[in-house]
């Protein structure tokens, strides 16, 4: 495995007359957390959709553990996606499946047919998100928010990814499970070494899990490095994104969480 | 740069001693064991029991790998297992999960035929007071807008007329046209050999004025309007969309489903004469082409071969059938629940309870209406 597995190279995104992205350049080192920030409308979700190939950059090139994301046949593409997992804002679980076949479903897919392996995989998974085994007949419509969060984490961990990637992951959560799911990510990136690259908005998620942070605006990356070093940059956005009273408040909430 | 190529998993069996020994290399991990499961599992059944396992040369193991392995040892570690420190972790979630397993969905039981039956007659029961629910708070709703002159949804029913009515019309007018083209072909074949050629246009006049027409329109609509409305309020009820109009104090009844019930009654009626109108033509050319029959002949012959009453009672049953066809499609677009399956569910249902519902009042019309308008 390369020791970068994301890297994005002159990336540039325009929609319709507005540009998005005007050059971005982004290494991921490999076991790092890494946070997207920015505000409104910065492009962090595009940027985030444009690793996992779901939307093509008008300039630039994505590449994940080495390769570029579109590169070779369409088996060596599909082993590419297969290494990494996503967590999107919304859970994304199949409605018509329950918990149970929403996590097994890539297992499935990729030819794991034996019942009995896949009930204990199954049951792993969702062990490693703390949910109990009686929600697996449950349907995701039948889930509180917080729950359907941890049953996408779990399916998106079906296939041991090496990358994890999570789209506003507290987004809509209370801050005492949203603290939980931070908790949780945690304990999985350090359990699972995963490389992991989030965008959020929310600072105390922030704080509390990032080992860099990309701060995203005007198209480009402001700065890229380790939250302190960026609380030191000197630039009129991070100014107002970081060190408002609010802000400050709710970086030191984060780095109380533990 | 292209990363380099991940060890493979492998098994090495040594004879240690008396003591067998398994040692295993390379990495254990989903991606690289998937290619060659079969192969891989059957080597470790073979192994023997109380062989010695060394996992020391293992580069990568990762949960999937783990419980490979863990199912092989009967899920316990085997005695003198060689296990590196950064491995550990693994296997003592696996081990965390202790026995038991996931509850299981049951299985297909005799009786349970018996249960579906009995639940298939309550869910119809729930549906017939359901529906009369509907209906009823429908009623309750129009008599409360009689009061309030101002808030009548003209404006959508207005638009729903538009979409159901006048944009269902170049189908409704292809299909009628080529009904009415085999209906007349095939009785033409039929008539012809009894030298009663000028009957066609009994048949034909008073075949789709009377039934065909409304019917055919009918079915057209069910299946066009009726599962958009569905869909529509079904996605609107997915989308908390309903919720929103509720909380704001607008009624979803008033809103929603009058416009759209009052619309299909509305232009079902002149989509039904259309429809026959066109059918009627498509029966005329055929008709000249096939009997050498004359349009001024027909049009002459077919106000006396059908009498006035006829159109009345096709008019109104496409009335009638518009209101049925948009009740329901309403009743089961309200029953959608949030997710996928239920919405396609709910939209099968409405279409094929529509068609039914269609075709059995069509028998309670003919019955009900079977000494009006027939030539004596």
């Amino acid at each position: 495995m390369s020791d970068q597995p994301v890297q994005v190279r002159g990336l540039e995104t325009r929609f319709g007359q507005t540009w998005v992205h005007r050059g971005i350049d982004l290494a991921v080192p490999a076991g790092e957390v890494v946070a997207l920030v920015g505000g409104s409308g910065s492009g962090k979700t595009t940027l985030l959709r444009q690793m996992v190939g779901l939307l093509r950059p008008t300039a630039g090139e994505v590449s994940l553990f080495g390769e570029p994301l579109f590169a070779g046949s369409r088996a060596e593409q599909l082993d590419r996606r297969r290494r990494f997992g996503m967590l999107f804002q919304h859970g994304a679980l199949f409605s018509a499946l329950n918990v149970f076949a929403n996590v097994a479903f890539p297992l499935r897919e990729i030819g794991i047919t034996d019942e009995a392996m896949l009930q204990d995989l199954v049951r792993l998974k969702l062990a490693m998100v703390e949910l109990e085994a009686d929600v697996a007949l449950r349907m995701p419509a039948e889930l509180s928010g917080g729950m359907v969060k941890r049953v996408a984490l779990a399916r998106a961990l079906a296939l041991e990814p090496e990358l994890l990637l999570l789209d506003e992951p507290t987004a809509g959560l209370d801050p005492d499970r949203s603290s939980g799911f931070v908790r949780l990510i945690r304990a999985l990136h350090q359990a699972l070494g995963l490389t992991v690259v989030l965008v959020t908005h929310d600072l105390d998620t922030l704080a509390a899990l990032a080992s860099r942070v990309a701060v995203l605006a005007e198209g480009r990356i402001l700065a890229f490095g380790p939250l302190d070093e960026i609380m030191n940059v000197q630039d009129p956005f991070i100014e107002r994104f970081f060190h408002s009273d609010r802000a400050l408040a709710a970086l030191a909430r984060g780095r109380g969480i533990g | 740069m292209r990363s380099e190529p991940r060890p493979l998993p492998a098994i090495r069996l040594e004879r240690d001693g008396g003591a067998l020994r398994a040692v295993l290399s390379g990495d254990w991990t989903l991606r690289l064991l998937q290619p060659d499961l079969g192969t891989l599992r059957r080597q470790l059944d073979q192994i023997e029991a109380d062989c010695i396992w060394d996992l020391d040369g293992v580069s990568r193991l990762d949960s999937f790998g783990a419980l490979l392995l863990w199912r092989c040892w009967g899920r316990r570690c085997p005695p003198g297992l060689v296990l590196p420190d950064r491995l550990d972790s693994v296997f003592a979630r696996l081990s965390g999960l202790g026995e038991g397993g996931l509850p299981v969905e049951p299985g297909y039981r005799f009786l349970d035929g018996t249960e579906g039956v009995g639940r298939l007659f309550f869910k119809m029961l729930r549906n017939v007071v359901g529906f009369v629910a509907l209906v009823g708070q429908l009623v309750i709703d129009f008599f409360h807008l009689l009061h309030a002159r101002g808030h009548w949804p003209v404006l959508e029913t207005s638009a729903n007329f538009y979409k159901v009515g006048v944009r269902a019309m170049p189908v409704t007018a292809l299909v009628g046209f080529l009904i009415g083209v085999v209906l007349s072909y095939l009785s033409a074949l039929q008539l012809r050999a009894f030298g009663a050629d000028v009957f066609i246009v009994n048949i034909l006049g008073l075949g789709i004025i009377r039934e065909l027409g409304p019917v055919l329109v009918a079915v057209l609509v069910a299946g066009r309007s009726g599962s958009a409305m569905t869909a529509q309020i079904g996605v609107m009820r997915v989308t908390e969309e309903i919720d929103a109009l509720a909380a704001m104090g607008i009624s979803p009844y008033v809103r929603l489903v009058l416009p759209k019930v009052v619309a299909l009654t509305l232009a079902m009626a002149p989509l039904t004469l259309w429809g026959s109108a066109v059918a009627l033509f498509g029966g005329m050319v055929s008709a000249n082409l096939q009997l050498d029959l004359s349009f001024d002949y027909f049009l002459n012959a077919l106000p006396r071969a059908v009498p006035a009453a006829n159109l009345v009672i096709g008019l109104s049953k496409g009335a009638v059938f518009g209101l049925l066809i948009a009740l329901v499609a309403c009743y089961f677009g309200l029953r959608v629940k949030p997710n996928t399956e239920s919405l396609s569910a709910n939209t099968t249902a409405s279409v094929v309870t529509s068609i039914t519902v269609v075709i059995l009042v069509d028998a309670v019309f003919a019955i009900a209406t079977r000494s009006i308008g027939l030539p004596r």
